[in-house]
């Protein structure tokens, strides 16, 4: 495996102060390797976008990151945590490290302005000393980069199709051309043509430009196509991790099990569809013990008791985490 | 470009349908000026006094309806309003020309500086949440909720009166003639102060509520995200993004209210004695002068219609959106 190049160490997020605090995301540690693909999956409110705007300190109020550290490691030169930078250092780490796309593909355009004003003002703002001619070679070779038409640059984004506007926000996130590209939930607004194509385009883009990405979705049967490793999530916690295969075919953790059954495989032998009872858990009034218990259909003694700590299952297998009493850490960290 | 034709066209249609009914409104009213010269004579007129008036205003001539209606096209179209009945025998246009210049620019100059102001402390007060602008806002709520006529009144009596630099009435020191001169200016600025002040405190608080109303939804777009997640400056995010998007009701409504100088100004202009449009209105009101009536209205109108006009291609400018390729 390759260096890390984004380590989240233990963030928490809360949304709120004190004793009425939401706890969205909890002691979250996830590492983020150069140039993979890093899937990040659960079901609606499970923190797996607030964990996005958690780190990338976008969070509007009332969400507050409350502890742990974002530590981003550039090409050359020593790792920063990206949550004590000030003001101005963090606004020059946005999108030249980090870019992010956004669920929204509707709206994540300014709609007064011009794609390419859009796509110019942040190379400016970058590259304060680069020409204009030379921003605006580079908006159309980005353009051109995800198969949009230069001349699309004077294209006000109300003109544009959802998959346009989703591919000249793709555009926009390799302008600078960052470590990481952050991707929540990037194709759920749109057709599933249109996924297919948007995705199949990014993972060549990756190939060539060698760009991270963490990639947000709820929908599983993506990111086993996609993604190289996958993290799943619950109630605020990573509770299991391996690679994408790995966890296809053999899920550790009864969520993940659960979470494979509530889509149809396309290959291989008929299946009876599951999904999960009961819902996701009230975030302000969380289960003692494992979260996951109440709808667990293998809970036991210790789950509604003690809370399984992530690791390495005892039974082998060291490239991956789980946090189940059903497969004990080997030894406890 | 057909947008603005179709408009135009509409505007034109609705221009019409304002000068039809602006000649026939005051001719539905009871009594004549006649009648209402006898009455402030209080009928010490002898009967061919009344005669004669009569006849001077061309009231003895019965034309039907329809006539007096294409005549008073015919002379519209030659810019000609009539004559003044109470400043006979000035024409219309030239007791318009006289008073126009005193609104536009007491009350024209005021209502830009109150969008720009007001707009401006919007923008701050709905980007910044819980500054010290906001703390603002429900003093300028209280103070434009206060009828205009009464905080004029309030303000005459506790700035102007004898020995005060502010003057109570008026748009120039009396004796000064009208020129643009070191003498004329000040007074005219001096006389101008605290009307404009009083229109000035009860019209911002609209645009500051409304644009900051606007700036603080704008403020949770996506796009307002994606800008911060850009790494673009504050001041970018706010302006060229946040405020540009949350600009657009608020120049239409501004548009708007340019229609609204010229008839708007009534009470300013009663309470402080203005010589500008309002004012005149007032007093051809009140002494049944028809003639100046339709040709304050026909300025009124006109204002309006264009005003609208504007607005439609202030909108065409600012919101993409609304234009078709």
């Amino acid at each position: 495996m390759t260096d890390p190049v984004l380590e989240i160490r233990g963030l928490r997020v809360d949304y709120g102060l004190g004793d009425q605090a939401v706890r969205a995301v909890r002691d979250v540690d996830l590492t983020l390797h150069r140039g993979e693909v890093l899937g990040l999956a659960g079901e609606s409110g499970s923190g797996k976008s607030t964990l996005a705007y958690g780190l990338t300190r976008l969070l509007p109020p009332p969400g507050v990151v409350s502890g742990g550290q974002v530590i981003y490691h550039p090409v050359d030169g020593p790792p920063v945590d990206v949550l004590s930078l000030t003001p101005a250092q963090l606004r020059r780490f946005r999108w030249a490290e980090t870019s992010i796309v956004f669920q929204g593909a509707m709206n994540s355009l300014n709609p007064v302005h011009k794609v390419a004003t859009q796509l110019l003002d942040v190379i400016r703002a970058h590259e304060p000393k680069s020409t204009p001619a030379a921003r605006l070679a580079r908006a159309r070779e980005l353009l051109r980069l995800v198969g949009i038409a230069a001349d699309r640059l004077d294209s006000h984004p109300h003109q544009l199709s959802g998959g346009m506007r989703q591919r000249v926000m793709i555009a926009m996130a390799l302008a600078l051309e960052p470590q990481v590209v952050i991707m929540d939930e990037p194709t759920t607004a749109l057709d599933v043509v249109m996924q297919r194509q948007i995705l199949g385009q990014l993972a060549e883009l990756r190939e060539r430009l060698g760009f991270a990405v963490l990639f947000i979705t709820h929908d599983l049967s993506l990111l086993v196509e996609f993604s190289d490793r996958i993290a799943i999530m619950y109630g605020g916690r990573i509770i299991e991790q391996a690679p994408a295969g790995q966890l296809y075919r053999d899920a550790l953790h009864p969520y993940t099990e659960g979470l494979l059954h509530s889509f149809p495989a396309l290959h291989g032998p008929r299946r009876e569809l599951t999904g999960i009872p009961g819902s996701p858990p009230d975030l302000r009034a969380m289960p003692s013990g494992c979260a996951f218990h109440p709808r667990c259909p293998k809970a036991f003694d210790p789950c509604d008791e003690t809370l399984p700590p992530l690791g390495p299952p005892g039974d082998g297998r060291p490239d991956r985490t789980v946090a189940c009493w059903l497969h004990p850490v080997a030894t406890p960290r | 470009m057909r947008f603005l034709l179709q408009r135009t066209v509409f505007y034109l249609f609705t221009a019409w349908a304002a000068i039809t009914l602006n000649f026939f409104i005051p001719r539905l009213v009871p009594g004549d000026p006649v009648q209402s010269l006898i009455t402030r004579n209080q009928g010490r007129i002898s009967a061919d006094a009344i005669e004669s008036l009569r006849v001077l205003f061309g009231l003895d001539r019965n034309d039907s309806l329809w006539e007096q209606y294409l005549d008073y096209w015919r002379q519209l179209l030659h810019g000609d309003l009539g004559l003044s009945f109470t400043f006979f025998p000035a024409p219309v246009s030239t007791v318009i020309g006289d008073s126009l210049p005193w609104t536009v620019g007491l009350v024209g100059i005021t209502t830009i500086v109150s969008f720009l102001l007001g707009t401006a402390l919007g923008v701050g007060a709905g980007w910044r949440r819980g500054s010290w602008i906001d703390g603002l806002l429900p003093a300028t709520t209280f103070l434009s909720s206060i009828p205009y006529f009464w905080l004029g009144l309030v303000a005459i009596a506790v700035f102007a009166g004898p020995g005060s630099f502010f003057p109570s009435s008026g748009g120039y020191e009396a004796g000064l003639v009208p020129a643009f001169d070191q003498y004329f200016i000040p007074s005219a600025i001096q006389h101008s102060i605290l009307p404009a002040a009083t229109i000035l405190v009860s019209s911002m608080s609209g645009w500051i509520l409304s644009m900051r109303n606007m700036m603080v939804t704008v403020s949770s777009e996506d796009y307002i995200t994606v800008a911060h997640a850009k790494g673009l400056s504050e001041r970018r995010v706010a302006l060229s993004y946040a405020a540009r998007n949350a600009l657009l009701p608020n120049v239409s409504g501004f548009a708007l209210s340019l229609g609204f100088i010229v008839g708007g100004t009534l009470l300013v202009e009663i309470v402080f004695s203005y010589p500008g449009l309002g004012y005149q209105l007032f007093q051809a009101v009140g002494s049944k002068d028809y003639p100046l009536m339709q040709g304050i209205f026909l300025i009124i109108t006109i204002s309006v219609l264009v005003a609208n006009l504007l607005a439609d291609v202030a909108y065409l400018l600012l919101d993409p959106r609304t234009r078709k390729s």
